[in-house]
């Protein structure tokens, strides 16, 4: 399998990652944890979505939809539980996200640093507005959505997905 | 049957726990409750990690901060810092009740009541999502902290307690788009609600287009949302527009001028009333007086036109008219003769002509308020100069 070559001709050809247990629970609730935390000092940092990055990568990787669709819950209804919306709003999001991408894991090479980045912005940007969608549809918010502000924003968050990638894939079994 | 399932188990699992989701949503939305379980585990799994990570962080600064960097310094620091709080809520209290009424007034009314009880607690955590404006705070339930109360700093209000835990407490930011409180100006006193955006600045709704409300002017609480009590700093209005119906207010708020470290957790909270509006002491230029006697007009000024209506013009007429010919009204007996109506005075400016030996009128300066009524000039005082003619007076009467 070449690095050029993104497409996957045949679903047997993708290859699962596998995990340790600590590390699919440690990772995301350090993810969390960086969320609730270095903001306080980094305010910049805040803008990060580290759990959805953290969620797209265990999905993309472990290339099952059930799998992608649990983490995604686990992570959003954890998120909620720390924010002051009604729990399920960043879970049903993030379990959306979970099995969107477990389900282009399947279909693409996400090995390749320049499908990571294009994933990890789309899926930002997917989360944004799907979030925005329940908050204004189930919660009755009126808030705006800003496109470029979330497409900026996405941008940042993708270059940043790409090195976390790159991180957690040390933490594979074999790796 | 059981291929078809298989088949489909992927998606029939994910709308299982989407509409399991959806179903919790709309539970905690119809009947504004919260599955206060979920939320209680989470923040135990994660609170204790935050906290430990800020022992960690502040131990090691404080560490190097106070042992091996100036320890006295910093001690004394932190001492002053935590003074200078106390002082400036202390200092706030007192303001506005002196500015109430007299200093006795104040002080017995100062005795009468004590100031808000509040509790202090450190800010450990932020809340989820992007540009969350929400914190977490090391003192909850067991504290006696509650739903519902408000969280100051010495420099205003920083926001209120969304969901208290055992431990800790969920607080909802001045700045978050959901927060919302009662203000009112300092100076004109007029009313709105106070709003989150989002963003660093919040806005203040349903003010009318006929309301006076400028930038500059302080916000204070208006208690009327019974989550702050009235008079505590709110923000500082920075911009304002006319709307459509109701003004654009953009304002800054004071509470998170120095960021957030440490704040205070409103238990009880006292009303105090607004400081009186100070205008502000601008510099007004003022040019230097004319050179000679600065009570005196300069040279060549024109004179000022009287003042009044045509009856006061009339009544001043017929007053110089009897003093040129020193007649004295309201003194003769009937069948006396009246002073000369037609007499033409020897000045058209309405000044009064001096009697001959007359004394020469006040100038402008030396006369006194209308409500006090000059003695008119008496006959037999020497005659003016008339190289100097007196100046216009204003209305002697």
């Amino acid at each position: 399998m070449t690095n050029d070559r993104i497409l996957l001709a045949n679903q047997r050809e993708s290859r699962i990652s596998k995990f340790r247990a600590w590390v699919i629970v440690l990772v995301p609730l350090a993810a969390i944890l960086f969320q609730v935390y270095v903001p306080l000092f980094f305010e910049f940092l805040g803008y990060l979505e580290l759990p959805l990055l953290v969620t797209v990568y265990f999905a993309l990787m472990r290339r099952s939809p059930m799998t992608g669709l649990f983490v995604g819950a686990f992570v959003g209804l954890a998120q909620d539980s720390l924010s002051k919306n009604p729990l399920g709003m960043f879970g049903i999001v993030k379990t959306l996200v979970g099995y969107f991408a477990a389900s282009v894991g399947l279909r693409f090479d996400v090995e390749h640093s320049l499908v990571r980045l294009i994933l990890a912005l789309f899926f930002y940007f997917f989360h944004q507005f799907f979030y925005w969608v329940l908050a204004h549809a189930l919660l009755g918010q009126q808030i705006d959505f800003d496109w470029q502000r979330t497409l900026m924003l996405g941008l940042l968050n993708a270059v940043v997905g790409v090195s976390l990638f790159h991180f957690l894939d040390k933490l594979k079994e074999g790796a | 049957m059981e291929s078809l399932i298989n088949r489909y188990r992927n998606v029939t699992v994910l709308v299982l726990v989407i509409l399991a989701q959806l179903v919790l949503v709309a539970v905690q939305v119809k009947n504004d409750q919260d599955v206060r379980m979920i939320r209680v585990w989470a923040v135990t799994a994660v609170i204790p990690l935050a906290r430990t990570l800020e022992g960690i962080r502040s131990g090691t600064f404080g560490f190097l901060n106070g042992y091996i960097l100036l320890r006295s310094a910093y001690e004394e620091s932190r001492q002053m810092k935590a003074d200078l709080g106390r002082l400036k809520m202390e200092n706030l209290f007192l303001k506005s009740e002196l500015a109430t009424a007299d200093r006795a007034k104040a002080l017995s009314v100062f005795q009468a009541r004590t100031p808000s009880r509040t509790l202090a607690a450190r800010v450990i955590a932020t809340g989820t999502g992007a540009g969350s404006k929400v914190v977490f705070i090391d003192r909850g339930s067991l504290a006696g902290v509650e739903r519902g109360m408000g969280v100051v700093t010495p420099d205003g209000i920083v926001g209120k307690v969304i969901a208290a835990y055992p431990t800790a407490t969920e607080v909802l930011l001045i700045t978050d788009a959901g927060f919302a409180a009662g203000i009112i100006s300092q100076k004109n006193h007029v009313r709105g609600t106070l709003k989150g955006q989002g963003f660093a600045n919040c806005k203040v709704d349903y003010v009318p287009n006929e309301e006076k409300l400028e930038a500059g002017e302080l916000l204070y609480t208006s208690g009327d949302d019974r989550i702050f009590p009235k008079g505590f700093p709110a923000g500082v209005v920075r911009v304002v527009r006319p709307g459509s119906q109701f003004k654009d207010i953009f304002v800054e708020p004071t509470g998170l001028r120095h960021g957030l470290e440490e704040v205070l957790v409103l238990l009880e909270g006292v009303h105090q009333a607004l400081p009186n509006y100070q205008a502000e002491n601008a510099p007004v230029y003022l040019a230097s007086p004319p050179p000679g006697n600065p009570a005196h007009p300069a040279a060549g000024a024109p004179p000022t036109p009287p003042v009044g209506t045509e009856a006061d013009h009339l009544m001043q007429h017929y007053k110089d008219v009897g003093a040129a010919q020193g007649h004295k009204f309201g003194e003769g007996l009937p069948g006396t003769k009246p002073p000369d109506f037609n007499l033409k005075l020897p000045e058209a400016s309405g000044a009064p002509a001096p009697a001959p030996g007359a004394q020469a009128p006040q100038p402008a300066a030396a006369v006194p308020p209308r409500s006090k009524p000059s003695v008119p000039a008496q006959a037999g005082a020497p005659p003016a100069e008339k190289k100097k003619p007196a100046p216009q007076a204003a209305d002697p009467l």
